[in-house]
């Protein structure tokens, strides 16, 4: 049995940079990560929202694996076989620290991170599942690991740091969250395709570093709550698509995730930009989509749930999600270190932990597009029915034929009415407004 | 096989392409008296490895846990299955993703 001060388990963005904050300071921290090597369980669509990280390691783009920043956003409509887009190419972007949105694959770039962890001082032990807690007193005191029988596998720790991710089990058996919901969990999958940089700059308009990130909604998942995207890595593209597991449930000829990559890698306005390449990898990974209202508790005695297994994603246009697991993992370590003196890490201490949650974007973002999945969810015509009349709307306007304008204008204004009540959609966007976006 | 042109891989091609090492012990199991009774299935067709195959003729789930992800999605969908990570760092290595 062996003791140390803090326990974090999984070595992804909360639980590194806990640990780097922890060690920085001096603490004796280990983390236990359950991968080969950190990274090795590790995959997200493929953009990294660094304003924390930077904040951690100032510069860090300058000698961390990543693969290009974000220079270029392309938001997609997909209606059927077309495409209704909005294309966002700002100089603004294009300049460091480059709106702090890189592109890196993640089996990389997190080995890198938690080397840098490992420079401050901390233990990163991998090939570590952990199974359960230790309790004493309910009070959890440690962790078990792999087999529970054997005395070695178990480790104590003044306090206990969850960053276990989507799939998180440990913050159930802790008893700070039910088991997981249909609704609460998105399923995404993604083929990372070798082009090479050449055809990769040209097919997507870009020079040096600059990247891309392709976001597809509307027909990239047909009827369904979820979405498509394509991001340039330096030599591949990362493909994918995401769907909420429950919107599978329940259809009739239900697709599985891989067949709706497939559907999405052959409409014919992404076949262009994929064809020719190789598959290197294909992967597959859950988001968290608990949302404000569904949170789980995030602390208990001696024990913290930081990132994804905390539920820290907006489910928002923005996709905010490895920026608060690096904040939160940050204000983990800063609620320990204040409590550090007293080595009190019980529930009444640890509340200083929610509190700089709510007083920092984190919680707030949240908040502020708490409604944002329900709203979609419950207006199917928004993912549904409105993408048509968009691409309707634009194509009988901009028709080439004798009609007079007037005419056209006057037949669009027809469809429209009878293809939308004006009220409902109103009150759609008014509650988005407030509540969504 | 790939076609190259619209770059279609099967879904086997697919998971060759994941480095993996694997026990020959499964980390998941299922309640198969739930199984028999299950109308939706929705294992058969949430998991992006295609793990979970219906076998009609013995009238139960068949797991192919090699294939797994660890995405964890079969674990949410449905309560008839435990779900535990591969130990010892076994299972799947991403080195691209």
């Amino acid at each position: 049995m062996t003791k140390c001060e803090v326990v974090i388990v999984g070595a992804g963005p909360a639980g590194i940079a806990c640990g780097y904050v922890l060690a920085e300071a001096g603490v004796d921290v280990i983390i236990l990560e359950r991968g080969q090597y950190p990274g090795a369980k590790n995959m997200f669509g493929g953009i990294f929202f660094a304003d924390q990280m930077n904040k951690l390691i100032p510069e860090f783009y300058t000698e961390a694996p990543v693969e290009r920043f974000v220079a270029k956003k392309h938001y997609a409509l997909l209606i059927n076989d077309s495409e209704v887009s909005l294309n966002i190419d700002s100089e603004e972007h294009k300049k460091p620290p480059y709106n702090h949105s890189y592109i890196v694959r993640r089996s990389v770039f997190d080995k890198w991170f938690a080397e840098k962890a490992k420079a401050q001082g901390a233990t990163i032990i991998c090939g570590t599942a952990v199974t359960d807690f230790v309790w004493r007193d309910r009070r959890i005191i440690g962790v078990t690991a792999d087999t529970a029988d054997d005395d070695d596998n178990v480790l104590l720790a003044d306090v206990v740091v969850c960053a276990e991710g989507a799939n998180s089990m440990l913050s159930e058996k802790a008893g700070l969250r039910n088991r997981l919901s249909m609704r609460a969990r998105c399923i995404s999958v993604k083929e990372v395709i070798e082009l090479g940089k050449d055809v990769i700059d040209e097919r997507f308009g870009l020079t040096a570093r600059e990247g891309a990130a392709y976001e597809y909604f509307a027909d990239a998942t047909p009827g369904m709550l979820g979405d498509g995207f394509i991001y340039t890595n330096m030599e591949t593209l990362s493909v994918g698509v995401g769907v909420v597991i429950s919107e599978l449930y329940g259809r009739r000829n239900p697709p599985s995730p891989n067949q709706l990559l497939d559907r999405f890698k052959n409409h014919p306005c992404i076949r262009p930009l994929v064809k020719g390449g190789k598959t290197l990898e294909y992967s597959a990974h859950m988001i968290p989509m608990d949302g404000f209202r569904n949170l789980p508790r995030f602390y208990t005695d001696g024990l913290m749930l930081v990132g994804d297994a905390a539920g820290f994603v907006n489910n928002s246009i923005c996709h905010e999600g490895v920026n608060m697991a690096m904040a939160s993992g940050i204000m983990a370590a800063e609620t320990i270190l204040a409590n550090r003196q007293e080595r009190r890490y019980d529930a009444r201490a640890l509340r200083q932990y929610e509190h700089r949650l709510k007083n920092s974007f984190v919680l707030q973002n949240m908040k502020n597009s708490r409604d944002f999945i329900d709203i979609l969810r419950t207006h199917k015509e928004l993912l549904n029915n409105y993408p048509h009349l968009v691409q309707d709307v634009i194509t009988s306007y901009f028709k080439v034929s004798d009609v007079p304008k007037s005419t056209v204008k006057r037949d669009i204004s027809r469809m429209l009415r009878s293809r939308v009540s004006v009220v409902k959609a109103a009150r759609t966007v008014m509650a988005l407004m407030r509540g969504g976006i | 096989m790939a076609t190259e042109e619209t770059n279609q891989l099967s879904l086997d091609d697919k998971l060759f392409t994941v480095r993996r090492k694997t026990l020959n012990q499964s980390h998941i199991t299922l309640d198969e008296r739930l199984c028999s009774e299950c109308l939706n299935r929705i294992c058969t067709y949430v998991c992006p490895a295609e793990v979970y195959v219906w076998d009609e003729a013995a009238k139960k789930i068949d797991v192919r846990y090699e294939n797994c992800l660890e995405c964890g999605a079969c674990r949410v969908a449905c309560e008839a299955i435990e779900w535990a990570n591969p130990a010892w760092g076994t299972g799947i290595a991403y080195k691209n993703s």
